[in-house]
């Protein structure tokens, strides 16, 4: 990935991307963290267009959505790691930054899979004319940041109709997302079975109610427009995918619960778009293990912590299920920082009643709240401040930590040197 | 005993079903039953709930509940009847006169609190708010947070739930918070409030079942310390009393510490 080989590129483009790579470099030696994301802010300083110059000649794949960006595109670079070479932000670096600084080290011809944050989705339609967007589902996120939700589906909406080349994938099983995609000129509509309902109460077209009917409530429809269901081409069907011609793929995955299935779900039928069989990209995900940490299992003094990450109401429904069965003991933090959302009132839309008849412990620095909320639900619990000493309070040689997003980061800072016992 | 939860998918956004559980447990530790009834958009709302809940929700939702809870004529009558409600942030703005819809018009609200919600100037009020509570009322100091456009003018009848130690409140340059009439609240804390705020719970729960034993508070009154300390370290100068005016804090700690448990 020389100099040579980027000679398509504008002079400004190259000088840009070769200022942002030797920041980066200065900025991993420092131990600053891994420097991808401020080389690419000096990279796109220097050059604004730099994203759509070092996209061009790559094909690209986008995920976006609340919950699974990061796993799901873990799975669809599997997938297509399969076929080619590819190029991932598998750290999680979803902003423009964390594009152009993983392009600026990637091969030409890579093919990129990227997540990317649900407010940059139109801008990076637009920069990379991808081949296939996935979109996963829309929920309630950051309180602060209420009403952003519907604002989400209203400009994924624009930015898809006006890309005709790119072909969408939706999961069906949200209505948002549904209403996203329908101006998309060609859509893989999939059916995921999505069990979160919780934001989807008020028809995104209308106004008016959504419904769910049908064999088990898996159909919906507004009951004021015509706005429904659309028909799946692709549906998970237990850990089978159903596919157009009938043909079911086998799922089978090292990553746990339904949530996984259904990013597996999203992921195949995006490397199909680039041309990988189901079967085959299926097969590509079956090594993947651990994802940006989570669900490794590391070993803090003794104890050997599995680490569930989940961000909002939603994903914790999904972590909760996750979560192994009682008397094994639970370590639950929560902050509340601008990346968490400032307000954690969401933990009364969690149904943290599932977690009786074991030891919770809550820390962070909303582990008070926590508390309260554990206490109203019956689940016996303590606080314990401090990553370490909460997971030492467990008092058990195996148990699970679940934490929200910073709160995830600071249980791994904290046991930093603690083993990686099976990644 | 009944509790009547109003809209939980329209009227639920700041995690405000928690008022229901926190209610529901108070009543249950006591040895009272409690039941709770969540009333979807679109089903009849009950006419025999002792309380009735409201909580936050986006201006459409807001716009289809009023709409509702108009045609059904329900919530005036068993507030007449001696019903208590208690609605936060959106459900508390419909409850008024007026407030704004979506397309920015004013709404006619549902007549129980003598207020009026309009747009405020400048971005949303966001963040924790810290409440005197109303002498009246017998309360230690509310705690909740808050996250609203709208600002609320109370009429001349309307007695506040509280004076703004921290935050913005009904913002309508009157220092207040909230509004009381009778046994209807109508408050722009959430958090759940109830859960911020168990003296608060009780007074609702006393108002209908009498005199109740005080319970173990003790985890809820140290994120209480917490969340007051906390609001006013980092707000020391958006804090105002009555009027826009600042004043000095009236015993902190001790009005935080002892919280919900002497009632």
């Amino acid at each position: 990935m020389g100099d040579a080989e980027r000679m398509g590129l504008p002079v400004r483009t190259r000088l840009a991307v070769l200022a942002g790579r030797t920041i980066s470099e200065v900025s991993r030696r420092a131990g600053t963290g891994e420097g991808s994301a401020v080389g690419g802010k000096v990279t796109l300083a220097l050059d604004p267009h730099a994203l759509d110059l070092l996209a061009a000649g790559h094909e690209v794949a986008l995920v976006s959505g609340t919950n699974g960006k990061t796993t799901t595109t873990r799975l669809l670079a599997a997938a297509l790691a399969t076929k080619a070479g590819v190029t991932s932000n598998s750290a999680g670096a979803n902003l423009l930054s964390g594009l152009v600084s993983t392009l600026s080290r990637s091969e030409p011809s890579a093919l990129a899979a990227f997540e990317v944050d649900e407010g940059l989705l139109p801008t990076v339609v637009e920069a990379t004319r991808p081949a296939v967007v996935a979109l996963l589902n829309l929920s309630r996120d950051q309180l602060d940041r209420i009403g952003e939700v519907r604002l989400h589906a209203e400009a994924w909406g624009r930015a898809l109709g006006a890309a005709p080349d790119t072909t969408v994938v939706a999961n069906i099983d949200d209505p948002l997302v549904a209403w996203a995609a329908r101006t998309a000129k060609t859509v893989i509509w999939v059916g995921t079975g999505q069990r979160w309902r919780s934001d989807a109460a008020a028809c995104p077209a209308c106004g008016g109610r959504i419904v769910w009917t049908g064999d088990q409530d898996t159909a919906w429809s507004c009951t004021s427009c015509d706005f429904a269901r659309p028909r799946p081409d692709l549906s998970l069907e237990g850990e089978d995918l159903v596919l157009t011609d009938g043909r079911r793929v086998p799922i089978r995955l090292q990553l746990p619960g339904w949530c996984n299935l259904a990013n597996a779900a999203m992921a195949t039928a995006a490397a199909t778009v680039l041309g990988v069989d189901a079967a085959v990209a299926v097969r590509g995900m079956a090594d993947v293990g651990t994802v940006a940490g989570r669900y490794a299992v590391v070993d803090v003094d003794g104890v050997n912590v599995r680490l569930l990450l989940a961000k909002n109401p939603a994903g914790w429904a999904e972590t909760l299920r996750l979560i192994r069965p009682p008397p094994v003991p639970v370590v639950v933090g929560i902050n509340s920082r601008v990346a968490d959302g400032r307000d954690p009132s969401w933990l009364w839309d969690v149904p943290f009643e599932a977690l009786r008849g074991r030891l919770v412990i809550a820390t962070g620095e909303r582990g008070r709240d926590l508390a309260v909320r554990l206490g109203y639900a019956e689940v016996e619990h303590r606080f314990v401040p401090g990553y370490r000493d909460a997971v030492r309070a467990a008092a058990a040689s195996a148990i699970d930590l679940a934490a929200n997003y910073t709160s995830f980061q600071d249980a791994r800072t904290a046991f930093g040197r603690a083993g990686t016992v099976d990644a | 005993m009944s509790i009547g939860l109003l809209f939980p998918e329209l009227l639920g956004t700041y995690g405000d079903g928690g008022n229901a559980v926190v209610l529901a447990q108070r009543l249950r530790w006591r040895g009272i039953g409690g039941d709770v009834v969540e009333v979807p958009a679109g089903d009849p709302i009950p006419r025999s709930c002792d309380i009735y809940l409201m909580g936050g929700g986006e201006d459409g939702p807001q716009t289809l509940a009023v709409r509702q809870l108009q045609s059904s004529g329900v919530l005036p009558r068993a507030v007449d009847h001696g019903a208590a409600v208690l609605a936060v942030c959106a459900g508390y703005q419909l409850l008024g006169r007026e407030f704004l819809g979506p397309d920015g018009s004013p709404n006619a609200g549902l007549g129980l609190l003598d207020c009026a919600t309009t747009r405020g100037r400048g971005p949303r009020r966001v963040g924790e708010l810290v409440v005197d509570a109303d002498p009246g009322l017998g309360l230690p100091t509310l705690t909740g947070y808050e996250n609203h456009a709208g600002v609320t003018r109370l009429g001349p009848t309307a007695q506040p739930l509280g004076r703004v130690l921290v935050g913005h409140g009904n913002d309508a340059g009157q220092g207040t918070e909230g509004v009381v009439d009778g046994h209807v609240i109508g408050t722009y804390l959430h958090g759940p409030v109830l859960a911020r705020n168990p003296a608060l719970a009780d007074q609702i729960l006393e108002w209908v079942v009498g005199p109740l034993d005080p319970i173990d508070d003790s985890e809820v009154h140290a994120l209480r310390t917490e969340r007051i300390a906390t609001a006013r370290r980092s707000h020391p100068l958006t804090s105002r009393g009555l009027a826009g005016r600042r004043r000095p804090w009236p015993e902190p700690e001790s009005r935080a510490g002892n919280g919900g448990a002497s009632r």
